[in-house]
C-alpha cells in the first residue's frame, strides 16, 4: 500500500459556500472541458447521444431536500469532489503508488501510467469522489487544477481551478488552508466553515460554509411601525397627502 | 510503495491561441474566450473583460464545445422528399435551394406580400430580419417575443421606458434589498448569479416570490411560495400597505412621475379619464409656486401631487388621487388577497414594512450633483435601496401585463427606479413608448412596406385594421383582441394561418422556432395543421421554409430547409438597434465572427438573407444596378447606415476607428471589434448615472451616442394615458370602436391603472375538476431544445419528472417511480413524478424542454428524453376553451397577446407505468443519422 508524506504546511483547496450555490452546474461543466483537454486521459462519455448516457465528472452538483421543523422546505445545492484529504484512505489504499499526495502542497493525484483501474481508492473514498474513466480504465479524479494553479502560461488572476474562475455567484474559493491568514481560512474563520463527515477521520482540506438561516424576517409587530395607517380610504390619504405635502422643503403655500 | 511523486508538468501550453467572440448557448450573450489548438476550438471559458459576465461562464457556455461539435448540425441545404412530417429530405445545392425560395417568393412579394409570414424565433438580430421583411413588404414579421415576455418588456415601456433585463438591472453595488420574482434563467443568467453573489457577500437580503424554491429561489433568504398568476394580487396588497401608511417617495412622484398630471373627471366629458393638455398638447400639472397651471415638463415647475383644477364644470384630479382612490380600498387589503395568493396576510404585511423600512431608513446619497431637465440642481443623488427582478413567472399570464405595471408602479411609489441601490435602466434604455415607433402594416404590392413592423400605439387610430374591422396581420396583433402586441404573437401564426383567420398565406418562413414542439402550445394540434391538406390534396400552409442549425423537430414539417452554422461558424451583431447587452453604467454592444470556419455546406441565415433579398431585388438590398449589395451579414453589420451616422454597430465607427455611437462607415470595424476581445463599451458619465430619463447631463450624453437625435425626458407613467384610450373607445368613445364581443373585456383590461383580474382561463374551465396549477421551469445547464444534442449537458438533465407538492403526493399515495396521468381541459400526458417539499401546495412544475420527439436532435431512439422526457406543452391550447360563439379566442393577455403558457390548469391521478411517456409521437426520420456512441474529445496531441 502507499505512504502518504508528512502533511505539508501548504494546504490547497476549495472552499464551497452553501450558502451562495444556486446549483447552476457551471463548475461540472467547466471541469469536464479543462480535464477533457488537458491533465492525463480525456473524460469520456459513454452512449452519448444514446439511451442512458454517463460519462465521467471530477465534480457533480447534488440537491438536497431539508424540512426543518418549522417552516418552509429548503432545497440546498451540494457541489462535490476530492475534497484532497490529509488522511486520504484512497492513496493509503493503492496497491501500485499511482495515487498519491504530493508533498508540496497536499494536492491528491493519480500517476495515470502507474494505475491499474483496480477502484480500490474510489471503494475506500467515503465521499464518492472518484471515478473509473471507462474508455480509458484509469481513476480519474480532482487535480485542483494543477495544470493551471502554476501555470505560467496562463495570466496570474487565471491561476485557479478551472470551477472557482467560472462559478458566476462566487461560490467557490481556492487558496491555502494550511496559512490561517489566507482569504479562504478567514472565511472558513467567520462563516464556520465545517469538515464534510469530520466522523470518517480523513481530515478533509476542502471546506463548506453553511447555508444561513432561511425565512427568519421578523415578525409583523416588530415591523408594524413602518406600516402605521395614516389614512383608512382616499378621502383620508388626501387630506394626509396636503399636509404631508407643506412639510416637505419648500412646502409651505 | 515510495513517496516518489512523478515529475509533473504544471505550466503545459494551454492553447495555440485565443479567439474571443460572443457565446450564443442561450439569450445571455455572455463574452467568451474560445480557446483554440491545431485550428480545433480546445476549451471555452468566460471573458474576464466582457460587461456581462466578466470571466464567469454557466454550464451552458463552458459546453459550448459540445453544440458546435454535435451531430445534429445540419450538413447542407436539403428540399423534402417524403410527407411532411416524416424526415424523409434529398440533399441539394445552395443555389437550387435559393432558386426554390426565390420561385416562391417572388409572385408573392409582386402580388400580396401579406401571403408571407416571415417569423424568427429566438435570433439575436431582429433589427436586420425585421429590415428585410419590411424590404419585402409583408406585414407578417415578428420575432419570438409574443410567447415569450412581451408582458414585461410592454408595460416596462409603457410605464417607465424599459423593463428588466436587457433594458434594466437591479443597482447590484447599493442594493440592500432585492425581490425577485419568477425568471426563466436565461432572463439574464450570468449577471443574475453574479449579482445574487454579491448580495451575499455585503451580507444584503434576497427575497424569493416564487411557487416553486429551487435554483436562485434555494438561496433567497426568505421564500414566498406564491399561488400561481396571483403576483398582481399580492403587488397591490404591498402597494396598499405603502400607501395607506403613508411610505411612498412624495417628492420622486411629484418631479419624475405623472402622479401629478391632472385628469379630466367628468364622465360625460369625451375626454373623461384623459390627461388635461395645453394648446401645445402638453399634460398639464398645477405648479406649487405659483398654484397655477402649468406644462408637466416647464422650467422651474414645481408639480403638486395634490392640485386639482376646475374649468367649465369639469373637475381634474392628480393621478396620485385617483391611485389613493382605488389603492386603499379594502378590495386590496392584505386580508382580502391573502387566501387567493397563498400568502398569510401578516407576511404580506411584515413584506411591504420591510420595503418601507429598507426603502426610507436605509436611503442611501451618492455625492454627485446633477440637474433635471426642468433646471433644478440637486447637489445629491438620493438613493432608494429596494430592488425588484421579474421576467416570465409574471408575465405569461393572462393578467400578466397589469401584473407586471403592478411591479413597476410598486418600485416607481417607493421612489427606487433609477436611483443607487433601485432599479437601473442600461443605455440606449430608458427610452419611453413616445420614442418608439409607432406599428406599421400598410402593404404595398411589389414595394416595401410603410415602415416598421412593430411598436407602440397610443390609441385605437394605431391599431392595424382595414376599414372593414378586419386585422391586417396574420397574428392579429395590434387588434381589438390585444391592442398593444408590441411583440407579435407567434404563436398564433400557424394557427391563424391554418384556419385561414384572418386570412390564408402562401409562404411561412421561419427561423430558429421549434414550431412543431415545445415552441408552440398544442403541440400535437400545430403538427397537423403543418400537415393538413386541402380537399386538393394540398398543404394548407402551402409552402414552408425553415432555417436552423441543428436537426430540430421542427426540421421534419418544413419543405426547404436552410442550413445555419453554428455560433462559432458566424458573424452576428448584438445590435444598439435591437437587444443590447448594454450595463447600467456602460453602453456596450457586440459581434460574433467565425472563430472556425464551418466544415459543412451551411451559410449563416443572415448572409442568406442578403443573398434572397438581392435575389428579389428588395429595397435596401439591392444597388442601383441591381446588383446584390450586401455579399453576406458582416458586409451589412460594417456598411448599413440606420440613420445618419448610426448603423448596427456603435463602436469603432469612421474610418480610424475613433466615433463612438455615431460615426461614419469603417472598413475595418469587425477586425477593431476582434482586436477588442469582440465587443465595444463606453461608459456612461458618473453624473449622468442615475435618474436617466430626468437628468439632462444623461439625456445630452444619449444624444451625442446617437440613441436619439434631440434630447427627450420625460416622467414615468403610473397613469398609463394609451390605455385609457382603448377603455375609453370600449365605452362608447371615439369613431374607431371594438367589436361587441370584446367591449366588456377591454373595459376591464385596458385599465390605466394597474388592476388585477384572474386568468382568462379560469372562466372557461371547471376549477373543481382541474384545480392544480402546473408550470414549467427553465434548468440553468441547458437551453431550450439545443441542450439535449449536447452530450455533457444531456447528462445533468437527461429526463424531467413532474414535481409534485406533499398535499398532492400524499392524496395519489404516490410512491419513487409511480407515473401519473396528467389531464388539462385540453389534453392529457402520462409521465414519471417525483416529490418535493419546496413547492407552493396547489403547483406542479417540469423542466422546460428536456422532452424530445424520437428522431430529433441526433438522439438514440430509446433516448431518455424521448421515452421518460415530456413537453407540457400537450396540455396547452392557443385557444381558450370554445364559449360557444364560433369565435376563436386566443389563450393569450388581452392587451398585449403575450401567450398565457402559465395560466394552465390541471388534475393529478396516478396511472399504471406504461412503456414511455405519453403521447408517444411517431419517430421522425433523422436527416443526420444518429451521433457517436463514444466521445473522448481531446484535441490537442
Amino acid at each position: 500500500m502507499t505512504q502518504l508524506p508528512p502533511p505539508s504546511a501548504k494546504k490547497l483547496g476549495l472552499v464551497i459556500d452553501l450558502d451562495t450555490c444556486v446549483g447552476c452546474h457551471a463548475c461540472v461543466i467547466s471541469c469536464k472541458g479543462w480535464n477533457t483537454e488537458n491533465y492525463g486521459a480525456p473524460l469520456s462519455d459513454q452512449q452519448a447521444y444514446g439511451a442512458n448516457p454517463s460519462g465521467t465528472f471530477l465534480n457533480r452538483v447534488h440537491s438536497y431536500e431539508v424540512q426543518p421543523d418549522q417552516g418552509a422546505a429548503q432545497l440546498i445545492h451540494f457541489p462535490k469532489s476530492c475534497l484532497h484529504c490529509e488522511d486520504a484512505p484512497c492513496v493509503t489504499v493503492c496497491p501500485t503508488g499511482a495515487s498519491y499526495k504530493r508533498a508540496e502542497d497536499g494536492i491528491v493525484l493519480v500517476n495515470e501510467s502507474d494505475c491499474i483501474g483496480c477502484g480500490l481508492c474510489a471503494w475506500a473514498c467515503p465521499y464518492g469522489a472518484r471515478e473509473l474513466d471507462a474508455k480509458e480504465g484509469v481513476m480519474k479524479k480532482c487535480t485542483l487544477c494543477v495544470d493551471r494553479i502554476y501555470n505560467e502560461n496562463l495570466p496570474e488572476e487565471d491561476r485557479q481551478p478551472a470551477c472557482v474562475r467560472t462559478c458566476p455567484a462566487g461560490a467557490r474559493h481556492f487558496g491555502d488552508l494550511g496559512d490561517e491568514n489566507s482569504d479562504v481560512s478567514k472565511l472558513v474563520a467567520e462563516r464556520g466553515g465545517f469538515d464534510l463527515m469530520p466522523e470518517q477521520g480523513t481530515k478533509p482540506v476542502n471546506k463548506y460554509l453553511p447555508p444561513r438561516p432561511k425565512d427568519e424576517m421578523p415578525e409583523f409587530d416588530v415591523l408594524a411601525p413602518y406600516l402605521e395607517p395614516i389614512a383608512s380610504d382616499g378621502k383620508g390619504f388626501v387630506g394626509w397627502l396636503d399636509k404631508a405635502l407643506s412639510a416637505l422643503p419648500g412646502g409651505a403655500k | 510503495m515510495s513517496l516518489d511523486q512523478p515529475q509533473l508538468d504544471t505550466s503545459p501550453a494551454v492553447s495555440d491561441e485565443v479567439r474571443k467572440t460572443t457565446c450564443y448557448m442561450c439569450a445571455c450573450r455572455c463574452g467568451i474566450n474560445v480557446h483554440m489548438k491545431d485550428g480545433k476550438v480546445a476549451y471555452i471559458e468566460g471573458n474576464k473583460d466582457h460587461p456581462v459576465n466578466q470571466g464567469v461562464l454557466c454550464a451552458k457556455g463552458s459546453a459550448g464545445i459540445m453544440q458546435h461539435n454535435a451531430p445534429s448540425r445540419l450538413r447542407a441545404p436539403l428540399k423534402r422528399v417524403g410527407p411532411r412530417g416524416s424526415g424523409e429530405f434529398e440533399e441539394i445545392s445552395w443555389e437550387e435551394a435559393l432558386t426554390m425560395a426565390t420561385d416562391w417568393l417572388k409572385p408573392i412579394r409582386e402580388n400580396n406580400p401579406e401571403k408571407l409570414a416571415f417569423f424568427t424565433g429566438r435570433d439575436q438580430s431582429q433589427s436586420f430580419t425585421g429590415f428585410w421583411a419590411q424590404g419585402f413588404g409583408t406585414p407578417n414579421f415578428a420575432a419570438h417575443g409574443g410567447f415569450c415576455s412581451v408582458n414585461m418588456a410592454a408595460a416596462g415601456i409603457y410605464t417607465m421606458g424599459g423593463a428588466f433585463w436587457e433594458f434594466g438591472q437591479p443597482d447590484w453595488d447599493h442594493t440592500k434589498l432585492f425581490m425577485l420574482f419568477g425568471v426563466a434563467e436565461d432572463h439574464d443568467s450570468n449577471p443574475i448569479k453574479m449579482g445574487i453573489g454579491k448580495l451575499k457577500k455585503r451580507g444584503a437580503r434576497m427575497v424569493g416570490v416564487n411557487p416553486i424554491r429551487t435554483g436562485y429561489n434555494a438561496v433567497a433568504d426568505d421564500w414566498v411560495g406564491i399561488t400561481p398568476g396571483t403576483d398582481g394580487l399580492f403587488i397591490l396588497a404591498m402597494v396598499h400597505c405603502l400607501m395607506k401608511a403613508g411610505k411612498v417617495d412624495l417628492d420622486y412622484l411629484a418631479r419624475f412621475t405623472n402622479a401629478s398630471v391632472l385628469i379630466n373627471q367628468d364622465p360625460k366629458s369625451d375626454q373623461y379619464g384623459l390627461f388635461l393638455r395645453d394648446k401645445d398638447g402638453q399634460p398639464q400639472v398645477i405648479d406649487r409656486n405659483t398654484g397655477q397651471l402649468a406644462a408637466w415638463n416647464g422650467k422651474g415647475v414645481d408639480p403638486d401631487l395634490a392640485g386639482t383644477y376646475r374649468a367649465k364644470g369639469i373637475s381634474h384630479r392628480p393621478v396620485f388621487h385617483l391611485m389613493a382612490d382605488r389603492y386603499l380600498s379594502d378590495e386590496y387589503a392584505p386580508e382580502a388577497v391573502a387566501e387567493r395568493c397563498g400568502i398569510p396576510a401578516e407576511r404580506i404585511r411584515a413584506l411591504a414594512a420591510d420595503l418601507a423600512r429598507v426603502a426610507f431608513d436605509e436611503a442611501i446619497e451618492l455625492d454627485r450633483p446633477w440637474t433635471d431637465f426642468r433646471g433644478k440642481k440637486h447637489d445629491k443623488m438620493i438613493g432608494r435601496p429596494v430592488s425588484f427582478h421579474a421576467m416570465r413567472g409574471i408575465s405569461a399570464h393572462s393578467n400578466g401585463f397589469q401584473t407586471c405595471r403592478a411591479l413597476h408602479v410598486l418600485q416607481i411609489i417607493l421612489g427606487s427606479v433609477e436611483v443607487p441601490g433601485g432599479m437601473r435602466f442600461k443605455p440606449p434604455y430608458p427610452k419611453p413608448a413616445t420614442a418608439h415607433p409607432k406599428p406599421h402594416g400598410k402593404v404595398t404590392p411589389g414595394a416595401a412596406l410603410d415602415g416598421p413592423h412593430l411598436g407602440y400605439t397610443h390609441g385605437p387610430e394605431d391599431l392595424l385594421l382595414h376599414d372593414d374591422g378586419s386585422p391586417k396581420r396574420i397574428d392579429k396583433a395590434y387588434t381589438w383582441d390585444n391592442p398593444m402586441s408590441a411583440h407579435g404573437l407567434m404563436h398564433m401564426v400557424i394557427s391563424n394561418a391554418h384556419a385561414g383567420d384572418p386570412y390564408k398565406i402562401d409562404t411561412l418562413f421561419m427561423y430558429m422556432a421549434n414550431m412543431s414542439w415545445n415552441s408552440s402550445m398544442n403541440t400535437g394540434g400545430v403538427t397537423r395543421m403543418l400537415t393538413d391538406k386541402d380537399e386538393n390534396g394540398d398543404y394548407v400552409i402551402p409552402h414552408i421554409i425553415y432555417s436552423d442549425a441543428y436537426s430540430s423537430e421542427m426540421v421534419a414539417y418544413a419543405d426547404l430547409i436552410l442550413p445555419d452554422t453554428t455560433y462559432l461558424e458566424r458573424h452576428d451583431c448584438i445590435s444598439l438597434l435591437d437587444r443590447p447587452i448594454c450595463e447600467a453604467d456602460g453602453v456596450a454592444d457586440a459581434i460574433r465572427w467565425p472563430v472556425v470556419e464551418p466544415d459543412r455546406d451551411v451559410r449563416g441565415f443572415q448572409s442568406v438573407l442578403c443573398d434572397l433579398g438581392a435575389r428579389l431585388g428588395m429595397p435596401g438590398f439591392v444597388n442601383e444596378d441591381g446588383s446584390q449589395k450586401y455579399q453576406g451579414y458582416a458586409d451589412y453589420i460594417t456598411n448599413h447606415i440606420r440613420r445618419p451616422g448610426v448603423g448596427p454597430l456603435a463602436g469603432f465607427r469612421n474610418a480610424d476607428g475613433s466615433g463612438k455611437g455615431r460615426g461614419d462607415v469603417n472598413p475595418d470595424q469587425i477586425q477593431n471589434y476582434i482586436d477588442n476581445g469582440g465587443f465595444w463599451l463606453e461608459h456612461v458619465p458618473e453624473n449622468a448615472a442615475y435618474y436617466k430619463p430626468f437628468n439632462a447631463e444623461y439625456q445630452d450624453w444619449a444624444v451625442k451616442m446617437g440613441f436619439y437625435d434631440a434630447v427627450q425626458p420625460y416622467i414615468f407613467q403610473l397613469y398609463v394615458e394609451p390605455l385609457r384610450k382603448f377603455q375609453a373607445a370600449a365605452e362608447g368613445i371615439g369613431e374607431r370602436q371594438p367589436p361587441e364581443h370584446l367591449r366588456e373585456r377591454l373595459k376591464v383590461t385596458m385599465d390605466p391603472l394597474p388592476i388585477w383580474y384572474g386568468a382568462l382561463e379560469d372562466d372557461q374551465v371547471d376549477l373543481d375538476t382541474y384545480p392544480v396549477h402546473a408550470l414549467t421551469q427553465r434548468p440553468m445547464a441547458m437551453y431550450h431544445s439545443w441542450g439535449t444534442q449536447n452530450a455533457w449537458l444531456r447528462q445533468i438533465h437527461g429526463h424531467n419528472p413532474l414535481y409534485v407538492p406533499t398535499k398532492i403526493w400524499e392524496a395519489n399515495g404516490f410512491a419513487e417511480g409511480d407515473w401519473a396521468k396528467v389531464s388539462s381541459a385540453h389534453g392529457s400526458i402520462v409521465v414519471p413524478v417525483a416529490h418535493q417539499a419546496s413547492l407552493n401546495a396547489n403547483t406542479v412544475w417540469t423542466w422546460n424542454a428536456i422532452g424530445k420527439r424520437k428522431g430529433a436532435w441526433a438522439l438514440d431512439e430509446g433516448a431518455t428524453e424521448a421515452t421518460k422526457g415530456f413537453l407540457l406543452n400537450h396540455l396547452i391550447h392557443e385557444l381558450l376553451p370554445p364559449k360557444g360563439d364560433g369565435l376563436r379566442w386566443a389563450n393569450s393577455d388581452p392587451v398585449t397577446g403575450q401567450a398565457a403558457w402559465f395560466d394552465l390548469r390541471v388534475k393529478i391521478e396516478k396511472s399504471a407505468v406504461p412503456n414511455e411517456a405519453q403521447p408517444a409521437m411517431p419517430a421522425i426520420k433523422s436527416p443526420v443519422g444518429k451521433g457517436p456512441s463514444e466521445l473522448e474529445w481531446k484535441v490537442g496531441k
